[in-house]
């Protein structure tokens, strides 16, 4: 109140009590937020729609909900499960570890590096991971033996049948990590420019030298722009590991595929991979809230206390 | 105990381009003496800082800290560059304040003075510990330690910055511009912490707008423009009776 004191003294010759304005006294009044009316007419919308939906679902008898319990975990699908997660762990670590180094040395001054980097990102960006996985595939009718010898020779000191080297397991995390260091590089190359070039500056004048600054200075910083991409893109391998069935990889789908292939209850068996695949993807979803709340440290809000 | 002043810089030539932006500049610096760079903006004090300490190179000239010189390894009359690895163990001798703070937002002020004793001099954590508190305690922040660089004011971050320059024990202190970014209620508790460096003896380069500091607490002022060193002497020979109508000019207008 005495703060407006000053105020009334000015604005005293347009009304009486050393009030101004109409007279109203403001501590009697009650402010009340607008009511938004849209957040509830949508939700009504959105129950109806989707309570109809679910409705025909489950009223539909291919939907077969005794199927789907009997195989959600059943040996075989669990199995599949299992290799879904190892393909996709595997992949995903070799694939940012690749794309750690790529993103380095695109970043590099010296322009060799450059070029090599950008060109293994032209090309295995540049064409479908389904190619490539059945490229790596059927590497054994390309070249039936690997070795290493005298470059131009074709004398070789040891040399493998390329089959029992690139079981289809091999084969698929392969093919999914070279794929995945060609894009995790792009999104590690984006949080390190994140980092400002004060800071690298800051680190210089310590007496730091360049590795001791990525390591310490630069790479911290830049995970808080690189978790939630890399996040999106583990999510995206999860799934993607679903194309090594044309290889023969025991994945998930693939496990469903040959159920249904047999007993031809194929809605159901989709239905059971589905669930399984969102189940995955929720766990990793909260992973990567983790993840970013830890990166987050000093940054932001969220990351202190 | 030697015949070298700490810090030599001699005939420094720096162009960014076709842009010369440093045109042989002679500064020397004896230990235990404040050098106050001033000039207009542009006039080169900031770039003579950072070739001291090599975060910027030049095509001309050589800068010696204690005698050695920086950057270079003198073979014949041709001066070849040092690795990356050499040049960043020069750095360690000299401190460098900078006018936005720069500090590592991802650790605390603690965290921060002692990553660069720990990383790089391999000291012991737990006597790291104790020198980066006491060295908290001697910018007035030892309560602050626990804190994160956004927690702080700018005052606050910029004397966390003086005493993380300060844990690498360096033989010279450079400060660009410390209190230019601040707010004009926060300067006074940087430079209060600069001028008790400088009555301890410790080497101090400091580029400033602050003419009060300067009077108060250089030996010698540097007066720059354009890339040359106009004039240079004690500061109320400078200040009170400059020479060049530059300086004149420079000095009404501050």
């Amino acid at each position: 109140m005495s703060s407006l004191e000053p105020s009334s003294s000015i604005s005293a010759g347009s009304s009486g009590g050393g009030r101004p304005g109409s007279g109203e006294d403001p501590d009697d009044l009650v402010i009340v937020p607008r009511r938004q009316l849209g957040t509830w007419v949508l939700a009504a919308a959105v129950v109806i729609v989707v309570g109809s939906l679910l409705a025909s679902l489950l009223r539909n008898p291919n939907l077969q909900l005794e199927v789907i319990g009997e195989y959600l975990f059943s040996a075989p699908i669990l199995s599949g499960v299992r290799s879904t997660l190892e393909l996709t762990a595997l992949a995903m670590v070799i694939g940012v570890a690749g794309g750690v180094v790529i993103a380095l040395m695109r970043l590099s001054r010296n322009p060799v590096l450059r070029a090599i980097a950008n060109t293994y990102v032209w090309f295995f960006r540049g064409t479908p991971i389904l190619v490539q996985l059945l490229f790596w595939g059927f590497l054994g009718a390309f070249y039936e033996h690997v070795g290493f010898g005298i470059p131009f020779t074709g004398d070789n000191f040891v040399e493998y049948p390329t089959e029992s080297l690139l079981s289809p397991f091999v084969a698929a995390v392969l093919g999914l990590a070279l794929n995945e260091a060609a894009y995790s590089s792009e999104v590690v190359r984006a949080g390190i420019l994140s980092v400002g070039r004060e800071q690298v500056q800051a680190a210089k004048a310590l007496g730091m030298t360049g590795g001791q600054t990525m390591r310490r200075i630069i790479m911290p910083q830049a995970m808080v722009v690189i978790v939630p991409p890399l996040g999106n893109l583990a999510i995206l391998m999860l799934k993607t590991t679903s194309l090594v069935s044309v290889i023969g990889g025991a994945d998930l789908l693939t496990e469903a595929q040959q159920i249904y292939q047999q007993n031809f209850k194929t809605i159901p068996l989709l239905v059971v991979a589905t669930l399984w695949y969102l189940a995955m993807v929720s766990v990793m979803t909260l992973g990567q809230r983790q993840l970013e709340r830890r990166f987050g440290r000093g940054m932001t809000t969220v990351g202190v206390q | 105990m030697t015949e070298h002043p700490l810090l030599a810089v001699e005939r420094l030539h720096k162009s960014f381009g076709e842009l010369e932006v440093l045109r042989g500049v002679d500064l020397i610096v004896e230990a235990g003496q404040v050098t106050c760079l001033l000039g207009p903006s542009g006039s080169g004090k900031s770039t003579l800082l950072r070739c001291i300490n090599r975060l910027e190179n030049y095509q001309r000239g050589s800068v010696r800290i204690d005698g050695e010189r920086i950057g270079y390894r003198r073979s014949g009359n041709v001066l070849h560059e040092l690795s990356e690895r050499d040049i960043a163990r020069q750095r360690r001798a000299v401190g460098m304040v900078f006018q936005s703070f720069n500090l590592f937002p991802h650790m605390t002020a603690l965290e921060n003075v002692m990553e660069a004793p720990l990383r790089v001099l391999k000291e012991p954590r737990e006597e790291t510990r104790v020198r980066a508190e006491r060295l908290l305690e001697r910018v007035g922040l030892r309560e602050k330690a626990a804190s994160f660089p956004r927690e702080l004011s700018g005052g606050q971050q910029q004397r966390v910055a003086i005493a993380r320059a300060l844990a690498m024990r360096p033989k010279l202190m450079l400060f660009d511009e410390p209190t230019s970014a601040l707010d004009p209620e926060l300067v006074g508790e940087v430079l209060g912490v600069m001028t008790s460096l400088a009555r301890e003896g410790t080497t101090m380069v400091v580029v400033t707008h602050e003419i009060g500091f300067a009077r108060r607490v250089a030996d010698e002022i540097v007066f720059m423009d354009a890339g040359r060193v106009l004039e240079r002497g004690a500061p109320v020979r400078v200040l009170d009776a400059p020479r060049h109508a530059r300086t004149r000019e420079f000095l009404a207008g501050v």
